[in-house]
């Protein structure tokens, strides 16, 4: 017979009660875990950003772009190793409502910027060959059931008319954190038709996408390239992706601190059920504490079964509220590829989680258990019969 | 019996309780000395203090004013925690109500007190045995508290009270929730371990028929302890 036994019992005395208990702290858990998942997939852009590369904008804003010229002239700078450039291309896949990201890149340099996302060298070459080609990560392919050779037409939102592209390459992320559902075409592809169209856009990029030698050289960079086209036509904004990453955040930041702060009131509830639950069960077993007293046993006994059973059923509803977040964040994630191209459970909402469980614990033992230490024997031996 | 020496000496005992800024007495000045292996009973109305009186001998309660030496050992001046390891070691506990743990077979709620000492598992089984064996009640021994009659539950529970060897047994109304055939056989049981075993039990009781069985029976009236008076057993 062992203080475990006798907690793992007692925990079981009012069965439905701490099934409901630990009910509750599955399903707090679990709500835990994707509110965080959905607050780091918010963040996973600025995760999986890089700190050798720099974003060049036009300082007045995202929507005016920077003349091709300027590739050049960035390449010079001390410290620059690859300039690559894109548009933000803006096309609709037949409804609004097959939102994805697509843009306009220099194929050459982009791949060398990026060496996250991997196409195999066939496809590579492929895509670098036909000026019509694009790429696309593989979950937007297996969304759409696009295959290799498919012609696909976007309708231009920020550049008219309809636009016609041939599928010929699937990319996929080095690692988790890369996004697999963009949409990737020649820069030239844009250019050229735009000369037939609206020729006083041609020759524009969106922004540079610049890779300096080592990541202590990031800022300096960054500066001399805002330096060197001060009082220019188009000013340049550069900062490191991650700062580009957070700007756009940034905008929404209102809403990610409005689920942070939702994620810990469904702590706070739970707490406080869970303390509801410890004292009703230490208010019934006055008495029973003090027989254990009477027999010599002391608070640390005392405090051991009441902050064991908090912990062991907090525990129970923990793990498998853990259990539950990964099948119920990859349902989500599916559901919500387009908006979050990245949704995983990370380790540190795991961890977030059990540190949540323990603090539910601890903070629902501590009133009962100081009742329970404080009673006088005699007083609590009056309170059975 | 009158000339061993006395295991419980009780001088000038007094405890009142608060209660608002009224003073209640409950024991006055109370001086009581027990033998080893005596079997005293308790008597007298309800809210005459026995309870009270019991409490502070087995060390639970704090009184105001006295001395009480058990073994020797003068327990007013110990600390909470040197009373808990002291109760451990030299009180067993007898209830009205049994006070049982439901969730404990009866062989590990005989066990729990050995729990608290450095025997090994293979002792501490040992014990136990041999405590239910002295109630009779070893074939009952993995049952839980609510698979026993009331009589049966209050054997378990002297079997927990004397497995440790405690020096003193006491008891709040041991027979006051049972059937008169259980309660006989509670005060028979008691009995044995004062002759057999030499235990020295200190008893509160209503029940008539416990003055068949304890050597000294003590009247006590609102907080005062009548003169002696010793069964013609
Ligand atoms: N914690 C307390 N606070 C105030 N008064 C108390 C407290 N505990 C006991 N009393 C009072 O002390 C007196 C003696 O109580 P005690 O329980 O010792 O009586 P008793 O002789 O055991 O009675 P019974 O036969 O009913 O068990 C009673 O008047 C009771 O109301
Ligand atoms: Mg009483």
């Amino acid at each position: 017979m062992h203080i475990i036994k006798l907690i793992f019992k007692n925990a079981f005395r009012h069965k439905l009660r701490t099934f409901l208990t630990i009910l509750g702290i599955t399903i707090a858990i679990l709500s835990f875990g994707l509110l965080r998942t959905v607050i780091s997939a918010w963040y996973a852009g600025v995760e999986a950003s890089s700190a050798t590369r720099l974003v060049s904008r036009n300082s007045i804003s995202l929507v005016f772009s920077l003349p091709i010229s300027y590739k050049d002239k960035i390449r010079q700078i001390e410290g620059v190793k690859i300039v690559s450039y894109g548009n933000w291309f803006g096309g609709i896949y037949i409804d609004e409502k097959n939102f994805f990201a697509n843009y306009a890149v220099d194929p050459k340099t982009y791949f060398e910027l990026y060496p996250e996302i991997i196409l195999s060298p066939e496809q590579k070459d492929a895509f670098v060959r036909d000026r019509k080609a694009f790429v696309a990560g593989r979950k937007l392919i297996a969304k759409y059931g696009w295959k290799i050779g498919d012609t696909i037409t976007l309708k231009g939102t920020i550049f008219p008319g309809n636009w016609d592209f041939v599928l010929r390459g699937i990319y996929k992320g080095r690692d988790q954190t890369v996004d697999e559902t963009a949409f990737i075409f020649h820069w030239e592809y844009l250019n050229e038709a735009l000369k037939k169209t609206a020729p006083l856009r041609t020759d524009q990029v969106g922004f540079y996408m610049i890779g300096v030698t080592k990541p202590s050289l990031a800022a300096s960079v960054a500066a001399d390239i805002d330096k060197t086209f001060k009082n220019s036509l188009a000013e340049t904004l550069t900062e490191t992706e991650k700062a580009f990453q957070l700007g756009f955040i940034s905008m929404t930041e209102a809403i990610v601190i409005a689920i942070q702060l939702v994620s810990f009131v469904v702590i706070f509830i739970i707490m406080a059920v869970m303390a509801n639950t410890m004292a009703m069960t230490a208010r019934e077993r006055i008495g029973e504490y003090a027989i254990f007293k009477t027999m010599g046993f002391g608070g640390w006994h005392i405090a051991g079964l009441i902050f064991g059973e908090s912990l062991f059923i907090t525990m129970i509803g923990c793990i498998i509220g853990i259990v539950l977040t990964f099948p119920a964040a990859k349902a989500f994630g599916t559901e919500l590829s387009t908006y979050f191209p990245i949704f995983i459970v990370e380790d540190k909402t795991i961890c977030l989680d059990i540190l949540a469980s323990f603090t539910v614990a601890l903070v629902a033992a501590i009133f009962p258990t100081w009742r329970a230490i404080k009673i006088r024997i005699a007083d609590g031996l009056r309170r059975i019969g | 019996m009158g000339n061993k020496s006395p295991i419980v000496e009780i001088k000038n005992l007094s405890k009142s309780y608060r209660r608002g800024n009224q003073i209640l007495p409950v024991l006055q000045d109370i001086t009581l000395d027990i033998a080893e292996g005596e079997f005293l009973a308790l008597m007298g109305p309800s809210g005459s203090g026995k309870t009270t009186l019991l409490n502070l001998i087995a060390g639970i309660d704090k009184a105001d004013k006295g001395i009480i030496k058990i073994g020797g050992v003068d327990i007013t001046s110990l600390s909470e925690t040197e009373l808990a390891h002291w109760r451990a070691a030299n009180v067993g506990f007898i209830f009205q109500f049994y006070n049982l743990i439901p969730v404990l077979t009866a062989f590990e709620n005989v066990e729990l007190p050995l729990l608290l000492t450095s025997l090994s598992k293979k002792d501490r089984q040992d014990h136990v045995k041999m405590a239910l064996q002295v109630v009779n009640l070893l074939d009952r021994m993995d049952h839980y508290p609510g698979q026993l009659s009331g009589g049966q539950q209050q054997r378990v529970a002297i079997a927990r009270a004397v497995v440790t060897d405690p020096v003193i047994l006491v008891a709040d109304e041991p027979t006051g929730d049972l059937d008169r055939v259980s309660a006989t056989e509670v005060l028979q049981l008691m009995e044995r371990l004062v002759h057999e075993l030499g235990k020295t039990i200190i008893m509160v009781t209503h029940d008539p028929w416990a003055t068949k069985v304890a050597h000294i029976i003590r009247h006590l009236d609102k907080g005062i302890l009548n003169a002696h008076h010793q069964t013609d057993f």
